[in-house]
């Protein structure tokens, strides 16, 4: 059975009023160790970096007009969209799924503009309104499947990546894409300080030009109606649904087509845990993690645990992408 | 003056220490049903409770050498709370685990047990903390005789797996788990002379 979901169908946005008092007073706990060992942030809580924040975000996303709502079988429940902007993983704003909606507080992705050369005929400069202007923002409800074995299925607004790319005209030699996050760390502490895990900053991805034309290949400048907040992306972020979530880049301002498979920021971290392609794969486990399962974060409290699809169910979609490849190999 | 209140009211500085240890529990319970951890408090909560454990364990072992130091010898007395509390943390961290992590399924909490070796040392640990729990009971204790000190020097390998269990289960950001190892050597440094022992001669150093 499936049914057709719409974003007004879901639990509205809710407002957590009290959590920066909340995280002041855990950080008094952490501060009392002795008396109270176990800590938030552990027993080094103390020594982490004051990151000053301010108490309302600076950038508040605005409603975005929506030219084409793709019709979606999915017959999972979507995930609430407090849950989709209060659980993220940003490390540009703290290692900590909680982090990045407060350390992000201080971001202002306005103006913006993304710069796209390399193997193009026209290398050129888009601002984000030139984007937004041409580009009719369709809304696609896709699932998120993060390699820490968790997931979320999430009502993304953009347009495909295909278009933006058309525009620069590739040249034959164009056979991957890779992609940069901004890097400023005064407003994304994280590249400043161990707050952002010790990984080298600015992020990168990359993508296979077939994977990037791909049409499910989403650039996505919102979501639940509006223009991204700042810790799921703002304002443009990537959004490649067969493939596990650190791919998806966030905050870009630099795609740069290439000849050679371009360095991307786990990969070159830890190459025998997070490969070049990353497609979701519950064939292939990570070390860390049994990708045979997930868990879904969706309405309720406790997230239930489901079977994890190949290519996280858009295998009808790409596996032709990959046809002839040894996914364990090139995992 | 301090130290002859607290070795008069040791009972009370026992009570304390139960109410320091069952306070974040319920700070966290709180925080948890009044739903300010996020999006998903799974990972959090994990997180919360397999640290406060580490952080009670190294409390406990830290407990004889400052005993010691200051000449509170009363302070030992002190040991099998902090050391019930403990395993008291562990087991809600590995349950948390189980029931809400891996949702109540056994077959995904064995294969993970086999499969991921963080995973592995992490419940040897637990196993080795149910032992020293079970026999702590003042009963058995007299029952075991010598025994009992040589179950319970098994908590220096504790000490050392968990750490370990911690530093193997992060992504990055080693930073934390490797300060909490550097910790673990030096409670275990405290203890050179009863550790030797454990080394055969031949390759034992020579340390005063």
């Amino acid at each position: 059975m499936t049914k057709k979901i719409l974003s007004s169908d879901i639990t509205p946005e809710s407002v957590y009023l009290n959590r920066r008092n909340i995280i002041k007073a855990s950080g008094l706990i952490a501060g009392s160790a002795a008396v109270s060992p176990a800590a938030h942030a552990g027993i080094f809580g103390l020594f982490e970096d004051e990151v000053v924040v301010p108490e309302q975000a600076v950038y508040q996303p605005k409603p975005l007009t929506i030219a084409k709502k793709v019709p979606n079988n999915l017959s999972e429940v979507l995930t609430p969209e407090s849950k989709v902007t209060s659980h993220n993983n940003f490390y540009e704003f703290g290692t900590d799924k909680t982090d990045p909606i407060e350390n992000s507080k201080g971001f202002n992705p306005e103006p913006w503009s993304i710069r796209i050369d390399g193997e193009v005929e026209n290398p050129r400069t888009f601002s984000m309104d030139e984007i937004l202007k041409n580009h009719p923002i369709e809304e696609r409800i896709y699932r998120l499947r993060c390699v820490e074995a968790w997931s979320m299925v999430i009502p993304w607004l953009g347009f495909s990546l295909a278009d933006l790319i058309k525009k620069v005209n590739p040249t034959s030699k164009a056979k991957y894409v890779a992609f940069q996050t901004l890097y400023d760390p005064k407003q994304m502490p994280g590249q400043a300080s161990r707050l952002g895990g010790g990984i080298p900053y600015p992020y990168v991805e990359g993508l296979t030009i077939a994977e990037a034309m791909h049409p499910l290949t989403l650039l996505s400048v919102g979501l639940y109606g509006k223009t991204l907040p700042a810790q799921n992306g703002a304002p443009i972020r990537l959004v490649v649904p067969w493939k596990y979530g650190f791919k998806s880049i966030k905050s870009i301002v630099k795609i740069t087509l290439t000849e050679k498979e371009p360095p991307t920021t786990w990969q070159a971290l830890a190459s025998n845990e997070y490969g070049f392609y990353a497609n979701v794969n519950p064939q292939v486990d990570h070390p860390r993690w049994s990708q045979a399962t997930e868990r879904r974060i969706a309405d309720g409290f406790r997230a239930e645990r489901i079977d994890t699809l190949m290519f996280n169910g858009y295998g009808d979609e790409v596996a032709s992408l990959y046809k002839g490849m040894d996914l364990r190999k090139f995992y | 003056m301090v130290k002859t209140w607290v070795a008069r009211h040791i009972s009370t500085v026992k009570v304390m220490l139960h109410g320091a240890a069952l306070l974040p529990l319920c700070w966290l319970a709180w925080q948890t049903f009044s739903q300010q951890l996020g999006g998903d408090p799974v990972q959090y909560l994990t997180h919360f409770t397999g640290k406060g454990a580490l952080n009670l364990l190294f409390i406990t072992l830290l407990i004889s050498p400052v005993a010691k130091w200051i000449k509170w010898g009363f302070l030992l007395q002190t040991r099998r709370l902090l050391g019930l509390w403990v395993l008291a943390y562990a087991l809600i961290h590995v349950g948390i685990f189980w029931l809400l992590d891996l949702a109540g399924r056994i077959d995904l909490f064995v294969e993970e047990v086999i499969k991921r070796p963080y995973i592995t040392l992490g419940l040897i640990a637990l196993l080795l903390l149910i032992a020293l729990g079970i026999t702590s009971a003042n009963r058995i204790r007299r029952k075991m005789g010598r025994n009992w000190q040589k179950l319970h020097n098994w908590v220096y390998l504790i000490v050392l797996l968990v750490p370990i269990h911690y530093y193997w289960s992060v992504k990055s950001a080693v930073f934390e788990p490797t300060i909490y190892l550097i910790i673990a050597a030096l409670l275990l440094l405290l203890r050179r002379q009863k550790l030797m022992a454990y080394i055969p001669k031949k390759i034992r150093p020579k340390v005063a």
